[in-house]
Protein backbone atom coordinates (compact mmCIF):
# COMPACT_ATOMS: atom_id res chain seq x y z
CA UNK A 1 0.00 0.00 0.00
CA UNK A 2 2.33 2.80 1.34
CA UNK A 3 4.88 1.36 -1.66
CA UNK A 4 1.89 1.85 -4.46
CA UNK A 5 1.60 5.72 -2.67
CA UNK A 6 5.42 6.20 -2.81
CA UNK A 7 4.89 5.61 -6.85
CA UNK A 8 2.15 7.61 -6.98
CA UNK A 9 3.81 10.43 -5.05
CA UNK A 10 6.56 9.84 -7.41
CA UNK A 11 5.32 10.00 -10.49
CA UNK A 12 2.91 13.32 -9.32
CA UNK A 13 6.01 15.04 -8.78
CA UNK A 14 7.12 13.86 -12.54
CA UNK A 15 4.39 15.38 -13.80
CA UNK A 16 2.99 17.74 -11.98
CA UNK A 17 5.56 19.15 -9.83
CA UNK A 18 6.88 21.94 -12.83
CA UNK A 19 3.32 23.25 -12.43
CA UNK A 20 2.78 23.32 -8.76
CA UNK A 21 6.22 25.09 -8.46
CA UNK A 22 4.87 27.74 -11.09
CA UNK A 23 1.93 28.46 -9.58
CA UNK A 24 3.31 28.70 -6.11
CA UNK A 25 5.91 31.60 -7.41
CA UNK A 26 2.97 32.97 -8.47
CA UNK A 27 1.54 33.14 -5.13
CA UNK A 28 4.22 33.62 -3.15
CA UNK A 29 5.88 35.94 -5.35
CA UNK A 30 9.45 34.59 -4.45
CA UNK A 31 11.45 31.79 -6.67
CA UNK A 32 13.42 30.36 -3.35
CA UNK A 33 10.38 30.46 -0.90
CA UNK A 34 8.05 28.94 -3.50
CA UNK A 35 11.34 26.07 -4.31
CA UNK A 36 11.39 25.30 -1.06
CA UNK A 37 7.30 24.76 -0.26
CA UNK A 38 7.53 22.70 -3.32
CA UNK A 39 10.12 20.10 -1.43
CA UNK A 40 7.77 20.78 1.52
CA UNK A 41 4.22 19.65 0.13
CA UNK A 42 5.97 16.77 -1.33
CA UNK A 43 7.41 15.69 2.02
CA UNK A 44 3.52 16.57 3.25
CA UNK A 45 2.28 14.05 0.42
CA UNK A 46 4.00 11.34 1.27
CA UNK A 47 3.51 11.61 5.49
CA UNK A 48 -0.36 12.01 5.33
CA UNK A 49 -1.21 10.32 1.86
CA UNK A 50 -0.69 6.54 3.00
CA UNK A 51 -2.84 7.03 5.98
CA UNK A 52 -5.79 10.00 4.24
CA UNK A 53 -5.29 8.47 0.72
CA UNK A 54 -4.87 10.48 -2.42
CA UNK A 55 -6.48 13.34 -2.33
CA UNK A 56 -9.31 14.19 -5.30
CA UNK A 57 -7.46 17.13 -6.89
CA UNK A 58 -3.62 16.25 -5.76
CA UNK A 59 -2.30 19.47 -7.37
CA UNK A 60 -4.43 21.58 -5.52
CA UNK A 61 -3.25 19.77 -2.65
CA UNK A 62 0.22 20.08 -3.10
CA UNK A 63 -0.28 24.34 -3.98
CA UNK A 64 -2.16 24.35 -0.90
CA UNK A 65 -0.17 22.72 1.09
CA UNK A 66 3.18 24.52 0.22
CA UNK A 67 1.45 27.79 0.32
CA UNK A 68 0.48 27.30 3.75
CA UNK A 69 4.31 26.07 4.24
CA UNK A 70 5.54 28.93 3.00
CA UNK A 71 3.25 31.13 5.34
CA UNK A 72 4.66 29.54 8.05
CA UNK A 73 8.47 29.41 7.16
CA UNK A 74 7.49 33.39 6.91
CA UNK A 75 5.82 33.18 10.36
CA UNK A 76 9.27 32.23 11.81
CA UNK A 77 11.11 34.67 9.81
CA UNK A 78 8.77 37.26 11.43
CA UNK A 79 8.53 38.35 7.88
CA UNK A 80 4.68 37.85 7.83
CA UNK A 81 3.51 41.37 9.00
CA UNK A 82 4.99 42.67 5.72
CA UNK A 83 3.34 40.00 3.41
CA UNK A 84 -0.09 40.14 4.79
CA UNK A 85 -0.25 44.26 4.73
CA UNK A 86 1.66 44.18 1.20
CA UNK A 87 -0.34 41.09 -0.46
CA UNK A 88 -3.36 39.53 0.90
CA UNK A 89 -3.34 36.96 -1.98
CA UNK A 90 -0.45 35.26 -0.08
CA UNK A 91 -2.42 34.77 2.35
CA UNK A 92 -6.15 33.89 1.02
CA UNK A 93 -6.48 30.18 0.21
CA UNK A 94 -6.74 30.04 -3.65
CA UNK A 95 -9.57 28.27 -5.52
CA UNK A 96 -8.59 25.85 -6.89
CA UNK A 97 -10.89 26.04 -9.49
CA UNK A 98 -9.26 29.43 -10.45
CA UNK A 99 -5.95 28.08 -9.80
CA UNK A 100 -4.55 29.02 -13.90
CA UNK A 101 -1.84 26.03 -13.81
CA UNK A 102 -1.40 26.34 -17.27
CA UNK A 103 -1.01 30.20 -17.15
CA UNK A 104 1.38 29.46 -14.61
CA UNK A 105 3.36 27.63 -16.66
CA UNK A 106 3.21 30.05 -19.33
CA UNK A 107 4.35 32.64 -17.01
CA UNK A 108 6.91 30.91 -15.50
CA UNK A 109 8.77 30.44 -19.18
CA UNK A 110 8.15 33.66 -19.92
CA UNK A 111 9.91 35.25 -16.82
CA UNK A 112 12.44 32.51 -17.40
CA UNK A 113 13.41 33.65 -21.02
CA UNK A 114 12.56 38.07 -19.81
CA UNK A 115 15.00 39.69 -22.56
CA UNK A 116 16.64 41.77 -19.72
CA UNK A 117 18.24 38.33 -18.52
CA UNK A 118 21.21 37.13 -20.75
CA UNK A 119 20.96 34.45 -22.79
CA UNK A 120 23.37 32.17 -20.10
CA UNK A 121 20.87 33.55 -17.26
CA UNK A 122 17.41 32.69 -18.93
CA UNK A 123 18.84 29.38 -20.42
CA UNK A 124 20.22 28.18 -17.10
CA UNK A 125 16.97 29.61 -15.69
CA UNK A 126 15.02 28.11 -17.30
CA UNK A 127 16.54 24.56 -17.35
CA UNK A 128 16.57 24.74 -13.49
CA UNK A 129 12.83 25.66 -13.27
CA UNK A 130 11.18 24.79 -15.99
CA UNK A 131 12.90 21.54 -16.66
CA UNK A 132 13.63 20.31 -13.69
CA UNK A 133 17.45 19.87 -14.20
CA UNK A 134 19.53 20.00 -11.41
CA UNK A 135 22.41 22.62 -11.31
CA UNK A 136 24.95 20.46 -11.65
CA UNK A 137 23.10 17.96 -14.75
CA UNK A 138 23.13 21.89 -16.56
CA UNK A 139 26.96 22.99 -15.65
CA UNK A 140 28.21 19.32 -17.21
CA UNK A 141 25.79 20.05 -20.23
CA UNK A 142 27.56 23.61 -20.33
CA UNK A 143 30.65 22.14 -19.45
CA UNK A 144 30.84 25.06 -16.87
CA UNK A 145 31.49 24.61 -12.94
CA UNK A 146 28.37 23.90 -10.78
CA UNK A 147 29.54 26.83 -8.77
CA UNK A 148 29.14 29.03 -11.86
CA UNK A 149 26.18 27.99 -13.09
CA UNK A 150 24.54 28.39 -9.40
CA UNK A 151 25.93 31.80 -9.32
CA UNK A 152 24.23 32.64 -12.42
CA UNK A 153 20.90 31.39 -11.34
CA UNK A 154 21.11 33.19 -8.13
CA UNK A 155 21.93 36.29 -9.73
CA UNK A 156 19.11 36.35 -12.61
CA UNK A 157 16.47 35.47 -10.07
CA UNK A 158 17.91 38.31 -8.17
CA UNK A 159 17.08 40.25 -10.94
CA UNK A 160 13.84 38.95 -11.22
CA UNK A 161 13.44 40.15 -8.10
CA UNK A 162 15.04 43.54 -8.07
CA UNK A 163 14.14 44.93 -11.16
CA UNK A 164 10.85 44.24 -11.09
CA UNK A 165 10.41 41.57 -13.82
CA UNK A 166 6.97 40.65 -13.78
CA UNK A 167 5.17 37.11 -13.97
CA UNK A 168 3.19 37.76 -16.52
CA UNK A 169 2.77 36.57 -20.49
CA UNK A 170 2.85 39.68 -22.26
CA UNK A 171 0.16 41.78 -23.12
CA UNK A 172 -0.97 40.82 -27.64
CA UNK A 173 1.11 43.59 -28.16
CA UNK A 174 4.29 42.86 -27.06
CA UNK A 175 3.45 39.25 -27.35
CA UNK A 176 5.04 38.34 -30.83
CA UNK A 177 8.35 39.41 -29.85
CA UNK A 178 8.78 37.77 -26.50
CA UNK A 179 7.84 34.82 -28.11
CA UNK A 180 10.37 34.99 -30.81
CA UNK A 181 12.91 35.44 -27.40
CA UNK A 182 11.45 32.20 -25.94
CA UNK A 183 11.82 30.31 -28.92
CA UNK A 184 15.34 31.75 -29.54
CA UNK A 185 16.54 30.43 -25.92
CA UNK A 186 14.21 26.49 -26.67
CA UNK A 187 16.95 26.92 -29.88
CA UNK A 188 19.74 27.71 -28.31
CA UNK A 189 19.34 24.55 -25.84
CA UNK A 190 18.64 22.57 -28.83
CA UNK A 191 21.50 23.73 -30.45
CA UNK A 192 23.79 23.39 -27.70
CA UNK A 193 23.13 19.60 -27.51
CA UNK A 194 23.49 19.16 -31.05
CA UNK A 195 26.23 21.16 -31.92
CA UNK A 196 28.19 19.26 -29.25
CA UNK A 197 31.62 21.24 -29.19
CA UNK A 198 32.83 19.09 -26.70
CA UNK A 199 32.48 16.90 -23.70
CA UNK A 200 30.55 13.82 -23.22
CA UNK A 201 28.42 13.43 -25.85
CA UNK A 202 25.90 11.29 -24.14
CA UNK A 203 25.27 14.09 -21.43
CA UNK A 204 24.61 16.62 -25.02
CA UNK A 205 22.01 14.36 -26.17
CA UNK A 206 19.93 15.29 -23.25
CA UNK A 207 19.69 18.70 -23.88
CA UNK A 208 18.30 18.36 -27.25
CA UNK A 209 15.43 15.98 -25.63
CA UNK A 210 14.91 18.69 -23.08
CA UNK A 211 14.35 21.67 -26.00
CA UNK A 212 11.85 19.06 -27.26
CA UNK A 213 10.33 18.55 -24.53
CA UNK A 214 9.88 22.57 -24.05
CA UNK A 215 8.70 22.61 -27.56
CA UNK A 216 6.08 20.26 -27.06
CA UNK A 217 4.95 21.89 -23.98
CA UNK A 218 4.71 25.53 -25.74
CA UNK A 219 2.60 24.23 -28.13
CA UNK A 220 0.28 22.89 -25.58
CA UNK A 221 0.11 26.16 -24.13
CA UNK A 222 0.64 28.73 -26.59
CA UNK A 223 -0.28 27.03 -29.70
CA UNK A 224 0.72 29.89 -32.52
CA UNK A 225 2.46 28.75 -35.83
CA UNK A 226 5.92 30.03 -35.04
CA UNK A 227 5.62 27.66 -32.14
CA UNK A 228 5.04 24.49 -34.11
CA UNK A 229 7.58 25.48 -36.53
CA UNK A 230 10.49 25.42 -34.15
CA UNK A 231 9.45 21.89 -32.51
CA UNK A 232 9.06 20.64 -36.34
CA UNK A 233 12.26 22.27 -37.08
CA UNK A 234 13.90 20.52 -33.89
CA UNK A 235 12.38 16.83 -34.47
CA UNK A 236 13.76 17.22 -38.18
CA UNK A 237 17.42 17.73 -36.92
CA UNK A 238 16.87 15.74 -34.26
CA UNK A 239 15.41 12.41 -36.24
CA UNK A 240 19.27 12.64 -38.47
CA UNK A 241 21.05 13.14 -35.21
CA UNK A 242 22.63 9.14 -35.16
CA UNK A 243 23.63 9.49 -38.77
CA UNK A 244 25.60 12.73 -38.94
CA UNK A 245 28.72 11.78 -37.54
CA UNK A 246 30.84 8.85 -37.90
CA UNK A 247 31.95 7.16 -33.94
CA UNK A 248 35.12 8.76 -34.33
CA UNK A 249 33.36 12.54 -35.25
CA UNK A 250 34.15 12.47 -38.71
CA UNK A 251 30.87 14.61 -40.73
CA UNK A 252 28.61 12.25 -42.71
CA UNK A 253 27.15 14.58 -45.52
CA UNK A 254 23.49 14.80 -45.61
CA UNK A 255 23.61 12.87 -49.43
CA UNK A 256 26.27 10.30 -47.42
CA UNK A 257 24.14 9.28 -44.49
CA UNK A 258 21.91 6.60 -43.90
CA UNK A 259 18.70 7.41 -44.49
CA UNK A 260 17.05 3.64 -43.23
CA UNK A 261 18.79 5.16 -39.73
CA UNK A 262 16.54 8.46 -39.33
CA UNK A 263 14.35 8.31 -37.09
CA UNK A 264 11.28 7.62 -38.66
CA UNK A 265 8.48 8.01 -35.93
CA UNK A 266 10.36 12.04 -35.33
CA UNK A 267 10.09 13.06 -38.89
CA UNK A 268 6.37 11.97 -38.58
CA UNK A 269 5.35 13.89 -35.96
CA UNK A 270 7.22 16.77 -37.05
CA UNK A 271 5.55 16.62 -40.85
CA UNK A 272 1.94 16.33 -39.51
CA UNK A 273 3.58 19.53 -37.45
CA UNK A 274 4.59 21.54 -40.35
CA UNK A 275 0.37 22.76 -41.66
CA UNK A 276 -0.10 24.05 -38.36
CA UNK A 277 3.24 25.60 -38.92
CA UNK A 278 3.00 27.15 -42.31
CA UNK A 279 -0.49 28.65 -41.74
CA UNK A 280 -1.19 32.41 -41.44
CA UNK A 281 -0.02 35.02 -43.38
CA UNK A 282 3.97 35.49 -43.10
CA UNK A 283 5.43 31.94 -42.33
CA UNK A 284 7.95 32.76 -39.68
CA UNK A 285 11.59 31.43 -39.73
CA UNK A 286 11.50 28.55 -37.64
CA UNK A 287 8.64 27.02 -40.06
CA UNK A 288 10.22 27.79 -43.47
CA UNK A 289 13.74 26.06 -41.78
CA UNK A 290 11.19 23.39 -40.78
CA UNK A 291 10.09 23.10 -44.20
CA UNK A 292 13.30 23.00 -45.80
CA UNK A 293 14.24 19.87 -43.55
CA UNK A 294 10.91 18.09 -44.65
CA UNK A 295 11.87 18.23 -47.64
CA UNK A 296 15.21 16.54 -47.09
CA UNK A 297 13.78 13.99 -44.55
CA UNK A 298 10.92 12.97 -47.15
CA UNK A 299 13.39 12.11 -49.75
CA UNK A 300 14.16 8.15 -50.25
CA UNK A 301 17.75 8.73 -51.86
CA UNK A 302 19.21 12.51 -51.93
CA UNK A 303 19.37 12.23 -55.72
CA UNK A 304 15.15 12.41 -55.24
CA UNK A 305 15.93 15.30 -52.91
CA UNK A 306 13.35 18.67 -54.23
CA UNK A 307 16.37 20.99 -54.61
CA UNK A 308 14.04 23.16 -56.98
CA UNK A 309 11.42 23.49 -54.09
CA UNK A 310 14.17 24.40 -51.16
CA UNK A 311 15.54 27.00 -53.55
CA UNK A 312 12.42 28.93 -53.13
CA UNK A 313 12.12 28.57 -49.42
CA UNK A 314 15.66 29.77 -48.73
CA UNK A 315 14.36 32.63 -51.46
CA UNK A 316 11.56 33.38 -48.69
CA UNK A 317 13.68 32.81 -45.50
CA UNK A 318 16.07 35.21 -46.97
CA UNK A 319 13.13 38.11 -47.42
CA UNK A 320 12.31 36.96 -43.52
CA UNK A 321 15.47 37.18 -42.28
CA UNK A 322 18.23 38.47 -44.75
CA UNK A 323 21.45 37.33 -42.93
CA UNK A 324 24.56 36.65 -44.66
CA UNK A 325 24.56 32.43 -43.74
CA UNK A 326 21.12 32.67 -45.38
CA UNK A 327 22.09 33.87 -48.44
CA UNK A 328 24.76 31.22 -48.40
CA UNK A 329 22.52 28.38 -47.82
CA UNK A 330 20.38 29.70 -50.60
CA UNK A 331 23.08 29.73 -52.99
CA UNK A 332 24.03 25.89 -52.72
CA UNK A 333 20.27 25.02 -53.07
CA UNK A 334 20.31 26.84 -56.19
CA UNK A 335 23.27 25.07 -57.31
CA UNK A 336 21.65 21.93 -56.22
CA UNK A 337 18.39 22.85 -58.06
CA UNK A 338 20.82 23.11 -61.42
CA UNK A 339 22.81 26.62 -61.77
CA UNK A 340 25.38 25.93 -60.55
CA UNK A 341 27.68 29.23 -61.96
CA UNK A 342 25.25 32.15 -60.87
CA UNK A 343 25.67 29.73 -57.38
CA UNK A 344 29.25 29.82 -57.49
CA UNK A 345 29.23 33.59 -58.32
CA UNK A 346 27.12 34.54 -55.36
CA UNK A 347 29.31 32.20 -52.95
CA UNK A 348 32.29 33.77 -54.13
CA UNK A 349 31.08 37.48 -53.35
CA UNK A 350 30.00 36.37 -49.89
CA UNK A 351 33.24 34.50 -49.24
CA UNK A 352 34.84 37.91 -49.99
CA UNK A 353 32.53 40.08 -48.09
CA UNK A 354 30.26 39.49 -44.93
CA UNK A 355 31.51 35.74 -44.72
CA UNK A 356 35.28 36.03 -45.26
CA UNK A 357 36.58 34.49 -42.00
CA UNK A 358 33.60 31.70 -41.72
CA UNK A 359 34.56 28.50 -42.54
CA UNK A 360 31.88 26.80 -43.66
CA UNK A 361 31.16 29.29 -46.73
CA UNK A 362 34.92 28.62 -48.15
CA UNK A 363 33.98 24.37 -48.02
CA UNK A 364 30.82 25.34 -49.54
CA UNK A 365 32.68 27.50 -52.93
CA UNK A 366 35.06 24.31 -52.53
CA UNK A 367 32.17 21.72 -53.07
CA UNK A 368 30.86 23.35 -55.55
CA UNK A 369 33.76 24.21 -57.83
CA UNK A 370 34.47 19.86 -57.21
CA UNK A 371 31.03 19.51 -58.44
CA UNK A 372 31.04 21.77 -61.26
CA UNK A 373 34.79 19.82 -62.62
CA UNK A 374 37.05 22.82 -61.58
CA UNK A 375 38.98 20.79 -59.54
CA UNK A 376 42.56 22.65 -59.48
CA UNK A 377 40.71 25.83 -57.94
CA UNK A 378 38.52 23.49 -55.89
CA UNK A 379 41.88 21.88 -53.99
CA UNK A 380 43.29 25.61 -53.42
CA UNK A 381 39.63 26.94 -52.03
CA UNK A 382 39.86 23.36 -49.54
CA UNK A 383 43.34 24.33 -48.43
CA UNK A 384 42.11 28.09 -47.63
CA UNK A 385 38.51 26.81 -45.74
CA UNK A 386 41.26 24.22 -43.82
CA UNK A 387 43.17 27.24 -42.37
CA UNK A 388 39.84 28.88 -41.22
CA UNK A 389 38.86 25.73 -38.77
CA UNK A 390 40.57 24.33 -35.90
CA UNK A 391 37.58 21.58 -35.36
CA UNK A 392 39.40 18.68 -35.73
CA UNK A 393 35.92 16.68 -37.49
CA UNK A 394 36.01 19.71 -40.07
CA UNK A 395 39.76 19.92 -40.27
CA UNK A 396 39.36 15.91 -41.37
CA UNK A 397 36.98 16.55 -43.88
CA UNK A 398 38.90 19.21 -45.60
CA UNK A 399 41.87 17.12 -45.70
CA UNK A 400 40.21 13.93 -47.36
CA UNK A 401 38.84 16.25 -49.68
CA UNK A 402 42.43 17.64 -50.47
CA UNK A 403 44.17 14.13 -50.13
CA UNK A 404 41.42 13.05 -52.74
CA UNK A 405 42.29 15.20 -55.55
CA UNK A 406 46.14 14.84 -54.73
CA UNK A 407 45.67 10.84 -55.25
CA UNK A 408 43.78 11.45 -58.41
CA UNK A 409 45.84 14.46 -59.90
CA UNK A 410 47.66 11.54 -61.12
CA UNK A 411 45.12 10.04 -63.25
CA UNK A 412 44.21 13.14 -64.45
CA UNK A 413 41.18 14.65 -63.52
CA UNK A 414 41.56 18.32 -64.39
CA UNK B 1 8.21 50.58 -8.48
CA UNK B 2 10.50 53.95 -9.57
CA UNK B 3 12.84 53.48 -12.71
CA UNK B 4 15.57 55.87 -13.77
CA UNK B 5 15.35 55.77 -17.49
CA UNK B 6 19.09 57.03 -18.70
CA UNK B 7 19.22 58.17 -22.39
CA UNK B 8 22.47 57.94 -24.01
CA UNK B 9 23.46 58.95 -27.29
CA UNK B 10 26.54 59.54 -29.10
CA UNK B 11 26.13 63.51 -29.22
CA UNK B 12 26.75 64.23 -33.32
CA UNK B 13 23.46 61.57 -33.76
CA UNK B 14 21.43 63.10 -31.09
CA UNK B 15 21.04 66.11 -32.84
CA UNK B 16 22.76 65.33 -36.42
CA UNK B 17 20.88 62.28 -38.17
CA UNK B 18 17.72 62.08 -40.52
CA UNK B 19 15.52 60.79 -37.38
CA UNK B 20 17.47 62.57 -34.61
CA UNK B 21 14.78 63.77 -32.03
CA UNK B 22 13.53 67.37 -31.83
CA UNK B 23 13.20 69.41 -28.39
CA UNK B 24 9.24 69.93 -29.03
CA UNK B 25 8.80 66.07 -30.25
CA UNK B 26 10.80 65.17 -26.53
CA UNK B 27 8.56 67.79 -25.08
CA UNK B 28 5.57 66.13 -26.40
CA UNK B 29 6.16 62.80 -24.49
CA UNK B 30 7.08 64.14 -21.47
CA UNK B 31 3.95 65.92 -21.20
CA UNK B 32 2.14 62.35 -22.39
CA UNK B 33 3.86 60.26 -19.98
CA UNK B 34 3.58 63.43 -17.57
CA UNK B 35 0.05 62.98 -17.94
CA UNK B 36 -0.29 59.42 -17.88
CA UNK B 37 1.06 59.77 -14.33
CA UNK B 38 4.32 57.89 -15.55
CA UNK B 39 6.53 60.97 -15.60
CA UNK B 40 8.04 61.72 -11.92
CA UNK B 41 10.88 64.03 -13.28
CA UNK B 42 13.03 64.29 -16.41
CA UNK B 43 15.60 66.70 -18.18
CA UNK B 44 17.79 66.88 -21.16
CA UNK B 45 21.54 67.61 -19.93
CA UNK B 46 23.98 70.51 -21.88
CA UNK B 47 26.75 68.50 -23.80
CA UNK B 48 29.37 66.32 -21.70
CA UNK B 49 31.57 68.91 -22.38
CA UNK B 50 30.23 71.71 -19.83
CA UNK B 51 30.18 68.46 -17.29
CA UNK B 52 32.84 68.96 -14.04
CA UNK B 53 33.62 65.69 -12.08
CA UNK B 54 34.23 66.22 -8.28
CA UNK B 55 35.75 63.24 -5.60
CA UNK B 56 36.69 63.19 -2.50
CA UNK B 57 39.25 61.46 -1.39
CA UNK B 58 41.09 60.76 1.69
CA UNK B 59 39.24 63.80 2.92
CA UNK B 60 40.96 65.75 -0.28
CA UNK B 61 38.42 67.48 -2.84
CA UNK B 62 39.44 66.87 -6.46
CA UNK B 63 37.89 68.53 -9.39
CA UNK B 64 38.58 67.68 -12.52
CA UNK B 65 37.10 68.85 -16.25
CA UNK B 66 34.67 66.15 -18.08
CA UNK B 67 32.44 63.03 -17.64
CA UNK B 68 33.77 60.31 -15.14
CA UNK B 69 34.47 58.24 -17.88
CA UNK B 70 35.35 58.83 -21.50
CA UNK B 71 32.72 56.64 -23.50
CA UNK B 72 31.16 56.40 -27.18
CA UNK B 73 28.33 57.37 -26.17
CA UNK B 74 27.47 60.15 -23.33
CA UNK B 75 24.62 60.31 -21.29
CA UNK B 76 21.94 63.11 -22.43
CA UNK B 77 19.13 63.13 -20.31
CA UNK B 78 16.94 60.61 -18.28
CA UNK B 79 13.54 59.78 -17.21
CA UNK B 80 12.40 59.07 -13.61
CA UNK B 81 9.25 57.02 -14.11
CA UNK B 82 6.57 55.32 -11.84
CA UNK B 83 5.86 51.88 -13.52
CA UNK B 84 4.07 48.97 -12.53
CA UNK B 85 6.80 46.51 -13.32
CA UNK B 86 9.52 46.05 -15.60
CA UNK B 87 7.53 45.35 -18.54
CA UNK B 88 5.79 48.44 -18.05
CA UNK B 89 9.09 50.30 -17.83
CA UNK B 90 10.72 49.07 -20.89
CA UNK B 91 7.21 49.97 -22.86
CA UNK B 92 7.26 53.26 -21.62
CA UNK B 93 11.19 53.59 -22.43
CA UNK B 94 11.16 52.26 -26.02
CA UNK B 95 8.96 55.36 -26.74
CA UNK B 96 11.81 57.59 -25.38
CA UNK B 97 12.38 59.60 -28.97
CA UNK B 98 15.94 59.50 -28.67
CA UNK B 99 15.86 55.72 -28.76
CA UNK B 100 16.13 55.19 -32.16
CA UNK B 101 19.54 57.30 -32.02
CA UNK B 102 21.01 56.38 -28.94
CA UNK B 103 19.88 53.54 -25.90
CA UNK B 104 17.98 54.00 -22.91
CA UNK B 105 19.16 52.37 -20.23
CA UNK B 106 16.45 51.42 -18.10
CA UNK B 107 17.53 50.91 -13.98
CA UNK B 108 15.01 50.23 -10.86
CA UNK B 109 15.55 52.82 -8.05
CA UNK B 110 17.18 51.21 -4.79
CA UNK B 111 15.38 51.97 -1.16
CA UNK B 112 18.17 53.33 0.65
CA UNK B 113 17.83 51.05 3.95
CA UNK B 114 17.02 53.78 6.61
Amino acid sequence: MSDAIHHTVQRIYREHSRQVLATLIRLLKDFDLAEEALQEAFACALKQWPDEGVPHNPTAWLVSTGRFKAIDQLRKHRREVDLVSEDTAVCQAPDPDTLHLEDDRLRLIFTCCHPSLSHEAAIALTLREVCDLSTEAIASAFLTKASTTAQRIVRAKRKIQSAGIPYEVPGKQALPERLQGVLKIVYLIFNEGYYASGGDSLQRVHLTDEAIRLGRLLTRLLPQSEVYGLLALMLLQHSRQDTRSKPNGDIILLEDQDRTRWHHDAIAEATALLPRALVGPATGSYALQAAIAALHAEAPTAADTDWQEIWGLYQALYLRTPTPVVALNQAVAQAMAGDIDTAISHIEQLANGDLASYFPAHAAWADLLRRSGRHHQAHERYHYALSLTRLAAERRYLQMRIEQYEKNIGSAVD
Amino acid sequence: MKYLCLVYSDEQDLHGLPNSPQDQECAAYAEKISQSGHLLAGEALQPVATATTVRVRAGDLQITDGPFAETKEQLAGFYMIEAKDLNEALRIAQDIPPARVGSIEVRPIRQLNT
